[in-house]
């Protein structure tokens, strides 16, 4: 047991019989340098760690399930009538969650056959109410993340070279944003919706045939007021970012500025660049669901959130359902992106931690 | 200061002015006249109306005509109806203000305690519960909100009378209207509060011996608020265009539900006179609260 070296007496060295080795367990406490992650492998570590985003996210999976599987087991389209035999079924209007109409009822016993049920009933025009609300919930998303692109792609392009440039360039592009800002978001959307749809009733366009009018003119609207947001934030993070050493060092050897805003710029800007897409969605759901509300949003029988909440309303007193269902899906969507959004800003970005 | 406050009130001008350009450019560029639709008329007839007002000038001089009457108050006459707009506006508007101002009081109020109170109670219950309720309010449309309010207490638990002119309550509409700004008005007093408490001064403070609930509405407090003074103007243009909706939902004839009958109406000279005018609200609120903010905190450098 005893390895320490004996001492000479005569020495001056300090008696190392006096000390013992350290066990492997203490050699292992000094060890003070932790595994090596990457910035991104750090995040996403936060990110799983907290119970609301883990959550939001598999409320979202579980919605995106539904859209994608829905219309391939429910046997009935968003703007078909329901039809028993081949016929229409008109007695099938205003059903209740799970009921059968009288003549669905007559065809189960006649045949023998189970008839797939009305999981959330049916609307006042006889269609399946879930299918609807799955076809809502899909477009009300598509919007509001095609939405938050378009806002991501002209905010930071826009925002980069305004904050790159500098000087009396910026000067100019940030006056205009100021301007932008300060406008009245949604009456301005309203008016270019109502002004967008007459225009474009007349047109050919295959693209715009498919989407609706009103379709269009959102997204119109979107690139047009809502990326000054996102424009500022890059600028203001692009004028941080801009002053570093290796931004000169890049410089020195020669970079362009097309290169260093790309390679340099936009990576260390990317994550307050996500969060505020994240959050970009919710808000985009919002306009949409707003707009449809009050019938600027898509055409029927192209079914929207929105649009299934007002058009609940005329029965409200006696299918209170209809109205909770796509009103239960949007609180659930923008709670879920809102979830989201906060618990990638405090898993991403240190800077904005609270 | 006198810098910021000019230029400010330059931006506010030039935002009043583009507003009116987009709005005049738009409903100009809605394909048809006012007197295609009707039956044919003889190209004399169309020729004097156009001429009696000022279809046939050039789009430009038009505008500078139009700005010129909305200058004297004067937005023309709705197609639908026929009355004077600006009449309309009038008696609408002071059914909105008075919604939207209950609203925006109530907000402000009801957010601050709640902020206050969940800064003080930090990660307890009342703390947890506040910011559950917020982050719910957040993410719930004001059309969803006040429909939900309209079903549970006027039709199922009858509390409040679904429509009555006489005794049209207010108190439905408040809250539906005021949740919003309330939910964000007290995460805002919340931040600033926990940032507050935090300080030196409240420190020094409680060394001296000042009590804890001066301490807390002088001090704390009292910083606290300065954030909030910024939310009023995004405020009360979140309350103006939710009560576009919640107008209709809860049938109050208010500016709201005119501009909204307007546009299914395609009305366009009403549709034009209440985005200008209700655009010329949400810009001057927005001067008002920047300009407020400036004056309440000196510290702050506005660029």
């Amino acid at each position: 047991m005893d390895t320490m070296p004996k001492k000479n007496p005569l020495s001056l060295q300090v008696d190392l019989k006096k000390f013992e080795k350290a066990t492997e367990e203490e050699k292992r406490q000094a060890e003070v340098m932790s595994e090596s992650t990457s910035f991104f492998r750090d995040g996403m570590r936060k990110l799983m760690k907290n119970p609301l985003a883990v959550g939001s996210i598999i409320v979202l999976a579980l919605i995106i399930l539904t859209i994608v599987i829905a219309p391939i087991v429910v046997p009935y389209g968003y703007a078909d009538i329901i039809k028993v035999n081949g016929k229409r079924d008109k007695t099938a209007k205003n059903l209740a969650p799970f009921e059968y109409s009288v003549k669905e009822m007559q065809y189960m016993e006649e045949t023998g056959e189970k008839l797939f049920p009305h999981i959330m009933g049916t609307d006042s025009l006889s269609r399946d109410y879930f299918i609807r609300v799955v076809e809502g919930t899909k477009i009300s998303l598509i919007v509001g993340v095609f939405a938050a692109l378009l806002v991501l792609l002209i905010g930071v392009i826009y925002g980069s070279i305004s904050g790159y440039a500098g000087g009396r360039t910026d000067l100019i592009m940030m006056r205009i944003v100021d301007v932008i800002y300060s406008l009245p978001d949604m009456l301005i959307i309203i008016l270019l919706s109502v002004v967008l749809d007459e225009r474009l009733q007349s047109t050919n366009n295959v693209i715009i045939k498919a989407l609706g009018t009103n379709m269009v003119s959102i997204f119109i609207v979107f690139g047009l007021l809502y990326w000054v947001g996102m424009a500022r934030l890059v600028r203001g993070e692009i004028l941080q970012i801009k002053n570093n050493e290796y931004i000169l060092a890049a410089r020195a050897i020669g970079a362009g500025s097309g290169r260093i805003i790309r390679t340099h710029i936009i990576p260390n800007c990317i994550s307050v660049i996500i969060i505020t897409t994240a959050l970009q969605v919710p808000s985009a759901i919002f306009t949409e669901s707003f707009l449809s509300f009050i019938g600027m949003g898509v055409k029927s029988p192209m079914p929207s959130l929105g649009s299934l909440a007002n058009a609940a309303r005329e029965g409200l007193q006696s299918y209170p359902m209809q109205l909770v269902f796509p009103a239960v899906t949007i609180v659930l969507i923008v709670l879920a992106f809102n979830l989201l959004g906060d618990g990638l800003r405090d898993a991403f970005d240190p800077k904005l931690r609270r | 200061m006198g810098k910021y406050l000019v230029r400010r009130i330059l931006l506010a001008i030039v935002s009043v002015f583009v507003i009116c350009v987009i709005t005049f450019g738009a409903m100009n560029a809605v394909p048809g006249g006012p007197f295609n639709s009707e039956k044919a008329l003889s190209p004399a007839v169309k020729k004097a109306l156009e001429e009696r007002y000022n279809l046939d000038k050039p789009v430009p001089e038009q505008f500078v005509i139009y700005m010129g009457r909305v200058m004297h108050g004067d937005f023309g006459v709705s197609l639908k109806t026929g009355r004077d707009i600006s009449q309309t506006i009038g008696t609408c508007f002071k059914v909105s203000s008075r919604l939207g101002g209950m609203a925006a009081l109530a907000a402000v109020i009801v957010g601050v305690i709640l902020g206050a109170i969940a800064a003080l109670f930090r990660n307890k219950w009342p703390d947890r519960l506040i910011i559950f309720l917020t982050t719910l309010f957040t993410a719930m449309p004001s059309f969803v909100f006040a429909t939900f309010l309209l079903m549970i207490f006027c039709i199922e638990l009858k509390i409040f009378p679904v429509w009555d002119a006489s005794t049209r309550s207010m108190v439905l509409p408040v809250i539906a209207l005021a949740a919003y700004p309330t939910a964000y008005i007290t995460r805002l007093t919340k931040t600033s509060m926990l940032d507050a408490l935090g300080q030196d001064y409240i420190r020094t403070a409680r060394a001296k011996g000042v009590t804890t609930v001066k301490v807390i509405f002088k001090h704390a407090l009292r910083n606290a608020l300065i954030p909030v003074i910024t939310y009023v103007g995004p405020m009360l243009a979140y309350i103006l265009t939710g009560s576009l909706v919640v107008e209709n939902i809860f049938t109050i004839g208010g500016l709201g539900q005119q501009f909204v009958q307007s546009i299914t109406n395609r009305d366009y000279p009403m549709i034009m006179a209440t985005t200008i005018f209700l655009a010329v609200i949400m810009v001057l609120m927005n001067l008002l609260s920047d300009i407020l903010y400036k004056v309440v905190d000196p510290r702050i450098t506005l660029g």
